[in-house]
């Protein structure tokens, strides 16, 4: 007991001594917080759009100001044919073309239906399917509209319609920081919790010290604990950090049990400084550590959950996300934190995390044996 | 008992192909100052690795003060100090919390054993808050060796301690070990140097895993077979290509100022006839004399001994 104090007071000492590890430590949440969920926004807007009306009609001029009032489309061009607006998708001017035929308003009225065409450049393809998904929308609406006109309300009862009323639970208005703010603290957390524990090990192979250490009566375990200690504190912080960027910039607040929060949390920093750990042992060098991290924090941010849902993955992919850490803490994270959900909801999560901890850091202490 | 037993130990690195200690056993007495003399790759370090159970040996067995070094290691690692090659004291500690980490990591306190350490911490005194990084070569070895002591170790295993380190701290670090010497620690020092040699109990010359020569240093001076003697001219180099086409001598190179050289057949007509062989190849202001062989002169007597072998 008395050698791990000792450990950890240099620990500690060193810790504080380095700018860099505090740089990261205070920087890296604050300015990933801060700005990575504003960037990273699902929300489509300043969808280009180029409009060929053939048809000029106040129809046609009616149809097209519901579209560009509708605040996700901005206007690139009117064009007069339809080959002019085709030109403009190929210099990446315009990212969908609305083509409105001569004789739409006519049509519309003599035989009751008409078409539109809509081109959709498809090379980002989130952005194509939400955008002719709203600009369907748009059309479907307008359509309701003209025929509210049109038709006379006694009729209605022949024509029987389903009207959908659908209601957003949890997140009642799809706000999409609360959906991402807890995701990115998360990959702080590892990120942080794994990098700094591989570096560190690493360093101390490197500069020789390990091998100082090796001649003393300081006992493996001793050594370990005293580098996964300070670390795990480190990342408590850090998540506390987050919490209260996530409270006092994007007004997120836990539903659930902050306490609840902080012992997953202590779990899976266990589960992410073993991994740190087993890297380490691969390492010789911190170059060598930082490629294999970056490897794997790759497939972390990918495959964790954080941008895709899971349930939409191939089925080999979702055995992947089984067996990373990452994707069971950014679920509980959201379910604690948007959903509010109780300690039995997270039970199985928390054991999965802890037996991962278990077998990284016996998988790390036996290899760590190995090499010395 | 001996301090340090060796009986065929052999390691070998990469799975077998490279062999850095090749079959070797001696012993160290309790209280000597023992030498591993050789150049680089001589298998040295791995020694000292071994004898700290920082390396399992693949063949042999060793131990320290009567402990083994594979199954009595923890034993072992309380009662050696060891101090690597390289520096490797924590660089973003300062001298004095690097002192006090090691002390209490062995259990122990500064102002425990400050008898021990404390003439060479005197020096060391004026830089205690300095970080251990920010100090010069000569300073950062005195305080390796503090933290290497701090815990009044049995036997002290230095490797290389001299590298890269001016000749008066070098000379300062051998008065050092001399003093330890006579509080009764037994050490054992790895050099490059050749001078540093003769400072040594008794010293053992390692070339390619293997021991030459394991002796005082006065006997192994005392076994060079020939008479060694040393020349000079203002040409030095065309002097040693000159000599090299006379084949009356066995060898010659450079050695300080002058050059070294035995004959194949010690006879009184040596001096003469290659005085002569020398003046017709146009020598002037020989400057030719007796010499006393060093362990170097031994060391590279030695060196073309196992050359010739191999060839």
């Amino acid at each position: 007991m008395r050698t791990l104090k000792f450990l950890l007071q240099k620990e500690f000492r060193q810790i504080f001594r380095n700018k860099n590890i505090l740089r990261m430590m205070f920087m890296v949440p604050v300015i990933q917080l801060i700005i990575l969920p504003q960037a990273a926004n699902y929300t489509i807007k300043n969808i280009n759009i180029a409009v060929v009306d053939l048809d000029r009609s106040s129809y046609s001029s009616k149809l097209v100001n519901k579209v560009l009032s509708s605040g996700y489309f901005k206007l690139a061009e009117f064009s007069h044919t339809y080959k002019e607006a085709y030109h403009l998708i190929e210099n990446d001017k315009a990212d969908i073309v609305i083509e409105i035929p001569q004789g739409f308003e006519h049509n519309l009225e003599r035989e009751g239906n008409q078409k539109i065409s809509l081109s959709v450049d498809a090379i980002n393809g989130v952005k194509a399917s939400v955008g002719s998904a709203y600009l369907t929308r748009i059309i479907q609406d307008f359509n309701g509209q003209i025929r509210l006109d049109w038709v006379q309300p006694s009729m209605m009862n022949q024509m029987p319609t389903i009207d959908v009323a659908s209601s957003n639970w949890y997140n009642p208005n799809l706000s999409y920081y609360l959906f991402m703010v807890p995701g990115i603290l998360v990959l702080l957390v590892t990120m942080i919790g794994g990098n700094m524990t591989a570096q560190n090990i690493v360093i101390e192979k490197e500069s020789g010290t390990i091998e100082q250490i090796n001649v003393t009566p300081v006992k493996k375990y001793q050594f370990i604990l005293g580098k996964l200690i300070p670390f795990w504190l480190l990342g408590v912080i850090i998540f506390t950090l987050g919490l209260t960027i996530a409270r006092v910039v994007y007004g997120i607040i836990p539903l659930g049990s902050i306490a609840l929060l902080y012992l997953f949390v202590s779990v899976y920093l266990i589960a992410i400084m073993g991994f740190g750990l087993l890297i380490s042992t691969y390492s010789e060098t911190p170059m060598q550590a930082n490629s294999l991290i970056f490897f794997f924090l790759q497939i972390f941010n990918m495959m964790g959950g954080l941008y895709t849902p899971i349930d939409s993955m191939p089925a080999w992919a979702r055995v992947i996300t089984d067996v990373i850490p990452i994707s069971y803490f950014i679920k509980v994270m959201r379910m604690i934190v948007i959903k509010g959900s109780h300690f039995h909801d997270i039970i199985p999560h928390i054991l999965i995390v802890l037996l991962m901890g278990v077998i990284l850091n016996t998988w790390a202490i036996i290899n760590y044996r190995k090499t010395t | 008992m001996s301090a340090i037993t060796l009986n065929n130990i052999t390691k070998t690195y990469n799975k077998g192909t490279v062999l850095a200690v090749d079959d070797i056993s001696f012993s160290v007495e309790k209280g000597e100052l023992f030498g591993l003399i050789g150049p680089d790759g001589a298998g040295k370090s791995s020694i000292f690795r071994i004898l700290t159970t920082l390396l399992i040996p693949d063949k042999g067995t060793a131990s320290v003060v009567g402990f083994d070094v594979v199954k009595d290691f923890q034993k072992i690692r309380g009662i050696v100090g060891y101090m690597p090659g390289r520096f490797s004291l924590y660089q973003d500690l300062t001298v004095e919390e690097n002192l006090n980490f090691f002390a209490t990591v062995f259990g122990t306190t500064v102002k425990e054993n400050y008898d021990q350490i404390k003439d060479i911490y005197i020096m060391l005194e004026p830089f205690k808050d300095r970080r251990a990084g920010k100090l010069s070569g000569g300073m950062k070895q005195k305080l390796a060796l503090c933290c290497a002591l701090i815990h009044k170790p049995e036997v002290l295993f230095l490797d290389e301690p001299t590298t890269g380190v001016d000749v008066v701290s070098r000379k300062e670090f051998w008065e050092m070990l001399a003093r330890l010497k006579a509080q009764g620690i037994t050490i054992m020092v790895s050099t490059s140097y050749m001078d540093e040699a003769s400072l040594c109990d008794r010293i053992a010359l390692m070339i390619g895993g293997k021991i030459l020569s394991l002796d005082t240093p006065a006997k192994i001076i005392e076994a060079y077979p020939e008479k060694l003697y040393a020349i000079k001219s203002p040409n030095m180099h065309k002097l040693l290509r000159d000599m090299r086409t006379n084949d009356e001598i066995l060898t010659c190179y450079a050695s300080g100022e002058y050059i070294h050289l035995s004959f194949k057949n010690t006879t009184k007509e040596n001096e003469g006839s290659l005085k002569k062989f020398l003046e017709e190849k146009g020598e002037t202001d020989l400057v030719f004399k007796e010499t006393i062989p060093t362990v170097e002169d031994c060391f590279i007597r030695l060196l073309g001994h196992t050359d010739g072998n191999s060839n």
